[in-house]
């Protein structure tokens, strides 16, 4: 009936498997595609992800909070407090299996005003009804007694003990590495440009960055395109929702801040947004952030003078003493936002579809659960998939609080984040190799620290054989 | 060489100023000298800053950066030192240094000469996008002295220190062509003959009064914007000098700092607030000529010697105090170094429990320019350094 194509991810230069019709394809390759394929390739099933760019995990998942929420301030009720809570469960107990470094720092919402104290009791009760109901409220000598170093003015907090730290650069390359290593087709440089719907089987064009036109063949697809979910979503003929891009910018401090937090502090949160934050990260430093700017362009990751100065406005009022500190990163991500506040995701049995549209800044908590909605929704327009024992990847943990292989002698190449000569070298090799600096960044921590290079960029550029010009 | 004496000593980075202690402490007669450098190369900056100016100082002789770091080497080694390549020290405790692999060295007297970097871009809060294409100095001097790679086509340097001059030669021998430098000052802060060879041989337009205001490039950096509004197309970035002590083991052993400076303090001697500790180089004064560094080590040597012989160590180590607009002053080999927070027209003056002791002549201070203050004081002098009125 079908061609099994052999395992791991293709690059532009090997033969797309023009033969095979796949039983799912997955579209994008960020946290939650990469989560989807996962589930569906531990099943009796051939399955593709198709992802625009040239790593999995390069686009929104790279830049966010990094935050395994409780989902304690969703909206009650909807589809997103349900799988933030569900994946919250799933990824905490799948991280530690596969490497993937999770800290249970907790996190403390500070009030900062009477108003905003007065609005706590509420939250709590949000969360009771979320079914989160290990929040507390703490009076002020509580909350600088948890966390001495916060500016003056707190009023009150909320305990909220089972919000995580999570590394969620390793989290989608777990993720494409187990699909990949169970039989997962991974084609990156892949861009869905067109599709044709038929009765049995969905034709799905697809554009390299030089051009070239591929067709990859399913029976069935899940749309998990992130930014660019509607486009897709609009390609298969559906309306409903469109992708307002919201900007988050974002700082992160150097470690030397580290002892300044113990974990993570939020502020009481609006309608817009959860608000800015600070929080350690499972690499030892502190970000603040994020902002969040409703833009129009979809590839507008760059920071901005505004952002930037507004965060450090807000984050010398929280810990007053981490803007002294150095800088040793500015980014920003793009959240997959939308007119609607609720996930998007749509069930299309003539279509033989699935999308999970408008998944903001929580699908990476999420990404679990959604992968295990997209599996039952794909079951209920007919998807016949029977479960399989798989293949168990482990990666090589990345967080600070954690054991690391520098620890065990071999050369340091990137000092700042103490990165070994081994890891960078396996970095570039395997099944899904890091083919650029940010890619090895996001896999290893190398050029992630201080001094951005100074010490290492010419010997990474030696080691990888990448040319710096180019 | 005199007796010698069975103490161990530990140097924490095998540039100019830890090599340099090294080799003048087994000529002191210390039994046991380790320097450890977290590179697969002893030298320091040095070691890839591949043009003239090094040594004049120390060795009287004017060196290549490459050749300086070659002749500190063997010198060391011919000292009997002990030299341990790609070895990380990561904290001490009293004098006792840990490394990464967890192995533990007691020392009698520890030297931390960690040197400095250059600040990079996110440091320094430049907004835009994230492409390839931005370097520091370092950065680009490694790439073409020690790997002979090429850098980009057109590069844009931002600052205007005596090392963004280094960057332009650089860039030019890596066969990109340096578009223009940048400096938020409104001058450049380098010494004239630099300023006038670069001008006339280089042809490098300084535009003063400007930042980068934006980083533009998707994949490759396209171009950079100004706060003047002026875009230049580049595909190359250098963010030069604006240097920071590598200071991580001193902040964790939670030694006294000098604000605004990043240094850990130290008394006229090199001495650090904590017992046994000594600091040299420009982990001390951010950031001067290599062989200023060297000289600082050379006289650590002696007061290391006296430390191992009498355990005696100062009660306090304070900071220079300064006044607006001197930003820090700490002690180097050749006098108490200042630095200014803007530019600005006047004499600087040294202070000793209150009287003056020593003044620059009348002229222009630049920030990021030593300020070199010489005079003889007490050890136990309350020093200050503060604009002449």
């Amino acid at each position: 009936m079908k061609t099994v194509p052999a395992a791991g991810p293709t690059g532009g230069s090997r033969r797309e498997p023009v033969d095979c019709i796949f039983d799912v394809v997955v579209i994008g390759g960020g946290v939650v595609g990469c989560a989807v394929a996962r589930l569906l390739s531990l099943h009796d099933l051939d399955v593709a992800l198709i992802e625009a760019g040239a790593d999995v995990g390069a686009g929104t998942s790279k830049a966010n909070t990094a935050i395994l929420h409780t989902g304690f301030d969703a909206t009650p009720g909807s589809i997103e407090s349900r799988l933030v809570a569900r994946g919250h469960a799933l990824l905490r107990e799948y991280a530690p299996m596969v490497g993937v470094s999770i800290e249970a720092t907790g996190a403390l919402l500070v009030a900062w005003d009477d108003e905003q104290a007065a609005r706590l009791p509420a939250l709590a009760q949000r969360a009771a009804a979320n079914g989160y109901l290990r929040a507390q409220l703490i009076d002020t000598a509580e909350v600088y007694a948890r966390e001495p170093h916060l500016g003056p003015g707190a009023t009150a907090g909320m305990v909220v003990p089972d919000e995580h730290l999570i590394d969620p650069w390793s989290t989608p390359i777990a993720f494409a590495l187990e699909a990949a290593a169970n039989g997962c087709q991974i084609l990156l440089n892949r861009r869905v440009t067109g599709c044709t719907v038929g009765s049995e089987t969905t034709e799905l064009i697809t554009t390299t960055p030089t051009g070239a036109l591929h067709t990859v063949t399913s029976r069935y697809v899940v749309n998990a395109a992130g930014l660019h979910g509607d486009t897709v979503h609009r390609m298969f003929g559906f309306d409903g929702f469109t992708i307002q891009p919201r900007r988050g910018e974002l700082i992160v401090f150097d470690k030397l801040a580290r002892p300044l937090l113990r974990g993570t502090v939020l502020p009481v949160p609006t309608a817009h947004t959860k608000g800015v934050l600070v929080a350690p990260t499972v690499f030892g430093n502190i970000m603040l952030g994020p902002t969040a700017d409703d833009i129009d362009d979809r590839n507008a990751t760059g920071s901005t003078r505004t952002g930037i100065r507004t965060l450090l406005e807000k984050g010398r009022r929280i810990v007053p003493s981490l803007v002294d500190e150095e800088v040793t990163a500015v980014y920003a991500g793009l959240r997959a936002a939308t007119e609607h506040s609720d996930y998007q995701l749509s069930t299309e049995a003539d279509a033989r579809y699935v999308g999970l549209g408008g998944i903001r800044s929580t699908g990476l908590t999420a990404s679990m659960a959604l992968a295990e909605e997209a599996l039952s929704r794909l079951r209920s327009i007919g998807l016949d998939a029977s479960e399989r024992s798989g293949v168990a990847v482990r990666l090589t943990p990345l967080g600070e609080a954690g054991d690391r292989p520098y620890q065990q002698g071999g050369r340091i190449v990137c000092h700042c984040e103490r990165v070994t000569e081994t890891e960078i070298v396996a970095a570039c090799a395997g099944p899904l190799p890091a083919t650029d600096v940010d890619g090895l960044r996001r896999r290893t921590r190398t050029l992630a620290g201080r001094c951005q290079g100074f010490y290492c960029f010419a010997e990474v550029a030696r080691l990888t054989g990448w040319d710096p010009a180019s | 060489m005199s007796a010698t004496t069975p103490a161990h000593v530990v140097i924490i980075g095998g540039g100019p100023a830890g090599l340099t202690a090294a080799t003048r402490l087994r000529a002191l007669g210390v039994g046991r000298v380790t320097v450890l450098d977290r590179e697969q190369q002893m030298g320091g900056i040095p070691r890839h800053t591949d043009h003239l100016g090094f040594g004049v100082r120390d060795l009287h002789r004017l060196m290549t950066g490459p050749n300086y770091a070659r002749r500190l080497v063997t010198r060391a080694e011919e000292c009997g030192v002990e030299l341990r390549l790609s070895t990380t020290a990561a904290d001490i405790d009293g004098t006792a240094v840990t490394l990464t692999n967890g192995e533990r060295m007691q020392a009698d007297a520890v030297v931390l000469a960690t040197g400095v970097r250059e600040r990079p871009r996110a440091a320094r809060l430049v907004p835009g996008d994230r492409p390839a294409g931005v370097f520091t100095t370092g950065t680009i001097q490694q790439l073409t002295a020690l790997h002979h790679r090429s850098i980009g086509r057109r590069g844009v340097i931002v600052g205007a220190e005596h090392v963004s001059f280094s960057a332009i030669w650089t860039l030019r021998h890596g066969g990109c062509t340096p578009v223009a430098m940048v400096t938020e000052l409104p001058r450049h802060q380098t010494l004239a003959p630099l300023r006038l060879a670069t001008a006339t041989r280089y042809r490098v337009p300084i535009i003063t009064g400007a930042s980068v205001s934006q980083i533009i490039g998707h994949t490759r950096v396209e171009a950079v914007l100004l706060s003047n509004g002026r875009r230049l197309d580049c595909d190359t970035v250098v963010f030069t000098g604006d240097w920071i002590p590598d200071h991580e083991i001193v902040r964790r052993a939670g030694l006294a700092m000098t604000p605004h400076a990043g240094s850990p303090t130290v008394t006229q001697t090199f001495q650090t607030s904590s017992p046994g500790v000594f600091a040299v180089g420009n982990l001390v004064h951010p950031a001067e000529t290599a062989d200023v560094c060297a000289l600082d080590g050379r006289s650590v040597a002696a007061a290391v010697v006296r430390w191992l012989a009498d355990r005696e160590w100062p009660s306090n180590v304070d900071a220079i105090a300064v006044e607006a607009p001197v930003l820090w002053a700490g002690h180097s080999s050749h006098g108490v170094t200042a630095r200014v927070a803007e530019v600005i027209h006047g004499r600087l003056q040294l202070l000793a429990d209150g009287h003056v002791v020593a003044t620059t002549r009348r002229r222009q201070l630049v920030p990021h320019r030593a300020i070199l203050l010489r005079a003889a004081v007490s050890p136990v002098a309350r020093l200050m350094v503060r604009l002449a009125e």
